[in-house]
């Protein structure tokens, strides 16, 4: 045991050099959610102190769920090159590769998170920062959980091109129908029935939650058990189906194993939609960036 | 294990869809002897190191290294073995000496990377990006890693292929002082005179069999102490008649030269003067040569084996 704590953790400092090297990396990580802090506070929030913490909410989430892209496009690198066959000749298993990889991805992603509250604070004015402690564990869970989905999506994947189809897809879905981009109360009815089932619409509502309304993690319980027990099962999945060996296929049924990931969201989501207050709570957030120039104004 | 071999291949199969890539391999390797798979690409030199190594595994029969199974010994296993495999990478960005760091890093005893970098000539490289390097670099590299636990068994999987002949003898450098140091190596190559310099026995390995297995010595004399004679003619001849001559075990041609294999050299020599008189045509050269591994190779096979 205390091997495998020890291989994850040079596995986990080799990574996290090697990720400083890279400028896409750098780009996706930090220049990026910049960017988008100051896209949404600069022009959908017109600079205004008040409509701050539901835009960075959205940033925060936005920055959360990169962590989907990164890990499962190295990852298959990693195994199309041949690297990951001549870690398997040395004493490292599945779990310390995985593991080291969710681990640097959320050491590199905390520096950004805190750069995104520096500037809101310092150039955007934000009066408050929200229950930092709620914050802070929502971003560490999310981080995981969304790498780890990941993982699965790398793990169940052959080819490049087929694991960039399918992130593709599953990101689209994150972004746009979570709230993280439009407001969830703008969707459709049914779509916004379809967003109980995801993920992200959790972390993003978390997110707003611990910011607008300073929710304390008990509130936020059954958002964050879902996370984690997705992201248990994400990973023990993952470290099942890893494969060492550029040629090796995913089973058939991989597919399906992988679907089970998803089964703590399905989970929450029927609860949620019987007698959840998620609906109600992204309206109130909503509000609080109204006035004087409010969205709809912007709509219409 | 009731023998002491280092190294133990019983019996070895292994299919690849509708290819059978191995087919009943054996053979078995002594505590610090150097021994080399030879074949042509295909024949199943890699699947097998690959099995050994514990990469692969093996559709029947059986393999121990140092009287561990690959598959199921876990690290004890890999603490006792180093591999330099033939398809396999680093990260780009990954500097040498942070390579030989994190690797060393896996095991409890390790050789120290200054050394290795030493060692293995790699000094001036030690913060080049693996991506910055060389073939023969990244070669050099690749050999340091599979040292940096100090291991008992030392797998070369075509240490060679690919690099200009410079490099080449660089890496036979490097395999002797290993075998000064009483590692156990197992090579694989296509490379004769790799296989002639630094192998004490080897398996000429074909279509996944093992169809020769001695020292380079005893395989040359086991060809049934033929010699090579190799002539070119002023006129070609294309009757076969050459192969009858008095002697001569097996012929050949290749582009210009006819190669007769012969027992009984002078006497031979003496029925294709002869031959030729009555023939009308002339000897423009004629060469009388020890048969190599690589005529051993084609005596066996009917086949070169760089075809």
């Amino acid at each position: 045991m205390s091997h495998v704590i020890s291989h994850t953790w040079a596995l986990t400092v080799s990574r996290m050099r090697l990720a400083m090297r890279n400028r896409a990396f750098l780009f996706f990580s930090l220049i990026m959610p910049l960017a988008f802090l100051f896209i949404y506070a600069g022009i959908f929030g017109r600079g205004r102190a008040q409509a701050v913490p539901y835009l960075l909410a959205e940033v925060l989430a936005l920055t959360v769920m990169g962590s989907f892209w990164g890990l499962s496009v190295q990852l298959v690198t990693f195994r199309e090159q041949g690297i990951l066959r001549r870690f398997r000749v040395t004493p490292v298993g599945a779990s310390a590769m995985l593991a080291s990889s969710l681990l640097s991805n959320y050491f590199l992603t905390l520096p950004t998170i805190a750069v995104e509250f520096y500037l809101s604070r310092s150039v955007f004015h934000m009066a408050s920062l929200g229950n930092v402690l709620s914050i802070f564990v929502l971003v560490t869970i999310g981080t995981v959980t969304f790498a780890s989905l990941g993982l699965i999506v790398a793990s169940v994947t052959n080819t490049m091109q087929e694991t960039q189809i399918i992130n593709q897809i599953i990101w689209f879905v994150f972004l746009f129908i979570s709230g993280a981009t439009i407001p969830l109360p703008y969707l459709p009815a049914i779509v916004q029935k379809v967003a109980m089932f995801l993920p992200a619409t959790y972390l993003v509502s978390g997110l707003e939650r611990a910011m607008i309304e300073r929710t304390n993690l008990t509130d936020l319980g059954m958002y964050l058990a879902s996370l984690v027990g997705c992201a248990l099962i994400a990973f023990i999945i993952s470290a099942q189906l890893f494969r060492w060996e550029p040629e090796s296929k995913a089973p058939r049924r991989a597919k399906l194993w992988a679907a089970a990931a998803v089964v703590p969201f399905l989970l929450l989501g029927v609860w949620e939609s019987v007698n959840g207050d998620l609906q109600n709570h992204a309206i109130k957030n909503l509000n609080s960036i109204r006035e004087p120039y409010s969205i709809e104004r912007i709509e219409h | 294990m009731l023998s002491g071999a280092t190294i133990e291949v019983t019996n070895l199969t292994k299919r690849y869809g509708d290819v059978q890539a191995l087919r009943g391999v054996s053979f078995s390797v002594n505590e610090g002897e150097v021994f080399g798979l030879l074949g042509p690409n295909g024949a199943g030199k890699t699947s097998t190191v690959e099995i050994l190594e514990g990469l692969r595994t093996a559709d029947g029969g059986s393999v121990s290294v140092c009287g561990l199974d690959p598959q199921t010994s876990g690290a004890e296993f890999k603490y006792v073995i180093g591999a330099a495999l033939q398809s396999t990478a680093l990260p780009d960005k990954m500097r040498v000496h942070e390579a030989l760091d994190l690797f060393g890093s896996f095991y409890p005893q390790r050789r120290g990377t200054q050394e290795l970098l030493a060692r293995f000539g790699l000094e001036e490289k030690r913060s080049a990006f693996y991506n910055q390097l060389s073939g023969g670099q990244k070669q050099r590299l690749a050999l340091a890693m599979a040292l940096v636990n100090n291991p008992r068994v030392v797998f070369l999987d075509e240490p060679t292929a690919g690099l200009d002949p410079q490099v080449r003898r660089e890496i036979y450098d490097i395999v002797e002082e290993l075998k000064k140091e009483k590692k156990t190596i197992l090579l694989t190559t296509h490379y004769i005179e790799e296989a002639e310099k630094l192998c004490d026995r080897v398996a000429i390995v074909d279509h996944g069999k093992v169809i020769a297995l001695g020292t380079p010595r005893e395989l040359k004399q086991r060809s049934g102490s033929v010699t090579r004679i190799t002539v070119r003619l002023a006129k070609p001849e294309t009757n076969g008649a050459l192969g009858a001559l008095e002697g001569v075990a097996e012929f050949r041609s290749e582009a210009d030269d006819y190669l007769l294999y012969s027992t009984r050299v002078p006497r031979t020599i003496v029925a294709l003067v002869k031959h030729l008189e009555e023939q009308n045509n002339e000897l423009v050269s004629l060469e009388i040569s020890a048969p190599s591994l690589e005529d051993i190779f084609l005596e066996l096979t009917g086949r070169r084996l760089r075809d």
